[in-house]
């Protein structure tokens, strides 16, 4: 019986592309507030998935139903196949969480070896020290760092006993664009290592930058997923601005064009391809000024998507 | 539910004795270190009943005595009474609250911590603080106040004492499950100081109000100071048994009332 439990746990039994964690038509209610409506959605074994939303659309709950600290109203959580709530699941998975407070008076690396000590094979303090930029810092009590430098710690404990899964909530935030991108750096070095990264994050560049596969989630329920570039195609490809004197009707008349509307003294068009559409235009109206051709970013694939889901869930904004 | 008693087995199979017991041993080291390094909690868990002890037992009635017993000797049983009974309540009610409010119990949970290590750490840390601070009264009292006490009756005072942590330490639970972060502290001095006042563990007991000392009757610190007087040849002379009874059942009693907390707290996440 050992030796077998033994032998999963050297060679993990899930191999790359699997289902590591899922949640299946999972619904949570914080009295009336429906925190997830229906989830569906799952984490493979060895990539790094952001699920991407505003404040308040339900990434936290995901995360902690998946943590196994609380149960879910409707539908079903698995992590490793079994129960979340499974100690055995707990060994393999690291986790970070926004906290309002840790105990002040410990020092960085007493931190570290308290929670190292949970796990069956720790890393080393060193290792975790590194990889958390936390180098010199270990003999700082908690109370003396920045804020940056106490997400970092958090960090540390996600990442100290070596787990399979990480699932990190908001691990950037509050932290300035240097301390983000090395933040960045090591949660890239937890994949490439093999491990399993779920990252929830309001920050569009974040989940564009690192993620292999995005899902984005507004109010409770998952409404989009695949890569970031997927997730920029669905919108259209280039967003074109100009000031012209050719009315809106004859602007979406214009091949290509996907939506316009006006912009204070310009107008917005979307179009899949920029190149056709500016030729037609500076066909059409030889007076044009003020050209601008920017690539739709992930936020306005982002703002679009849930523009439109808005419609029937937006009421009560 | 057959998974969740097959999981657990398994983690029984998983980590070896010795594994878990570090893991306990670590909590515990660290939950001094942390309380220890707390001037808050140092200095109210201290400083307090040393004080209180050096002007009454020691600068102005150390040649009195009451009841056969002399001040200095009398004082170490109820301001050590005193000190045990802030020590394990500051010890176990404020921090878990905080931790409980403020997020960080969930950080632990998430984590392959022992649910138990958790507990048990704070118990130890308040039976520690306990310790050092009924020793710090004895030596004061045997170096300044001419306190003489068999060895054998120190050590039965000092156990005694230190074992009366363990009711505190389960109210402490008790209160840190019902009280927020902020609310913790003042709700335990609510509780801790007129129930010492009422107790004799301030004025002795002979001298306070008959309605008051009937209220002690009811009190586990009354309990336990009666024990350590017994102890110094002191007190009321009562049954020793019924002394330990009360206050195993106040314990009890205080172990359901924090074991409905957590389920709440369980079901609040839960629900």
């Amino acid at each position: 019986m050992s030796a077998t439990i033994e032998q999963t746990r050297e060679t993990p039994s899930i191999e790359t592309g699997g289902i590591v964690a899922s949640l299946e038509g999972v619904s949570k209610n914080y009295g009336p507030v429906r925190a997830l409506r229906a989830v569906d959605f799952n984490v493979r074994a060895g990539e790094l998935v952001a699920l991407l939303g505003p404040n308040g659309a339900g990434k936290t709950t995901a995360v902690k139903l998946l943590l196994g600290l609380m149960p879910p109203h409707a539908g079903r959580v698995r992590v490793f196949g079994g129960d979340p709530t499974n100690p055995e699941n707990r060994k393999r998975t690291g986790a970070m969480l926004q906290v309002g407070r840790v105990p002040e008076t410990l020092r960085v690396r007493e931190h570290i070896d308290l929670f190292s000590s949970y796990y069956q094979k720790p890393m080393p303090l060193g290792e975790v020290l590194a990889a958390a930029g936390l180098e010199k810092l270990g003999d700082r009590k908690f109370a003396d760092l920045s804020g940056g430098q106490r997400q970092r710690v958090l960090f540390a404990l996600a990442i100290c006993g070596d787990p399979d899964v990480l699932f990190l909530d908001e691990p950037t935030v509050g932290l300035d664009v240097e301390a983000r991108r090395l933040l960045w750096d090591e949660i890239r070095k937890l994949v490439g290592r093999g491990k399993t990264v779920l990252l929830t994050t309001h920050y569009l560049q974040e989940a564009d930058t690192l993620a292999d596969r995005v899902a984005v989630i507004n109010q409770g329920a998952i409404i989009a997923q695949s890569t970031p570039a997927e997730i920029k195609a669905k919108t259209s490809g280039k967003r074109i601005r100009c000031i012209t004197a050719l009315d809106l009707n004859s602007l979406r008349e214009i091949h290509g064009v996907t939506e316009v509307k006006e912009d204070r003294e310009a107008v917005e068009i979307h179009a899949r391809e920029a190149e056709p559409v500016v030729r037609a235009l500076l066909a059409r109206d030889p007076l044009l000024a003020g050209l601008e051709i920017t690539s739709a970013g992930l936020e306005e694939a982002f703002l679009a998507l849930t523009r439109d889901t808005g419609q029937n869930g937006n009421q009560q904004n | 539910m057959s998974t969740m008693t097959a999981a657990l087995s398994d983690t029984r199979i998983e980590r070896s004795p010795g594994h878990t017991a570090r893991i306990y041993l670590k909590e515990a080291k660290y939950e001094f270190l942390k309380n220890l390094r707390l001037r808050m909690y140092t200095a109210s868990v201290l400083s307090f009943p040393l004080m209180f002890y050096v002007l009454f037992g020691l600068v102005l009635n150390s040649k009195e005595a009451i009841g056969g017993t002399g001040v200095p000797t009398y004082l170490i049983a109820t301001y050590g009474t005193f000190g045990v009974m802030g020590a394990s309540l500051f010890g176990t009610a404020a921090g878990l609250a905080a931790d409980r409010g403020l997020g960080w119990l969930q950080v632990k949970r998430a984590s392959p911590m022992p649910p138990f290590a958790y507990f048990i750490a704070k118990v130890v840390m308040s039976m520690i603080f306990s310790a050092i601070v009924v020793l710090a009264l004895m030596v004061l009292g045997i170096s300044f106040g001419g306190v003489r006490m068999p060895l054998a009756d120190l050590t039965k005072l000092l156990g005694t004492l230190v074992a009366g942590s363990l009711p505190f330490s389960a109210m402490g639970l008790a209160v840190g499950y019902f009280a927020g972060p902020t609310s913790a502290p003042p709700t335990i001095n609510l509780i801790y100081l007129p129930m010492s006042f009422c107790s004799g563990l301030w004025v002795p007991f002979m001298f306070l109000p008959k309605f008051v000392r009937q209220i002690a009757l009811v009190l586990p610190p009354y309990h336990l100071s009666q024990l350590a007087l017994g102890i110094v040849g002191a007190g009321r002379h009562e049954s020793a048994a019924t002394h330990w009874e009360v206050l195993f059942a106040f314990t009890l009693i205080c172990l359901g009332i924090a074991r409905i907390g957590f389920q709440r707290d369980q079901e609040k996440m839960y629900g």
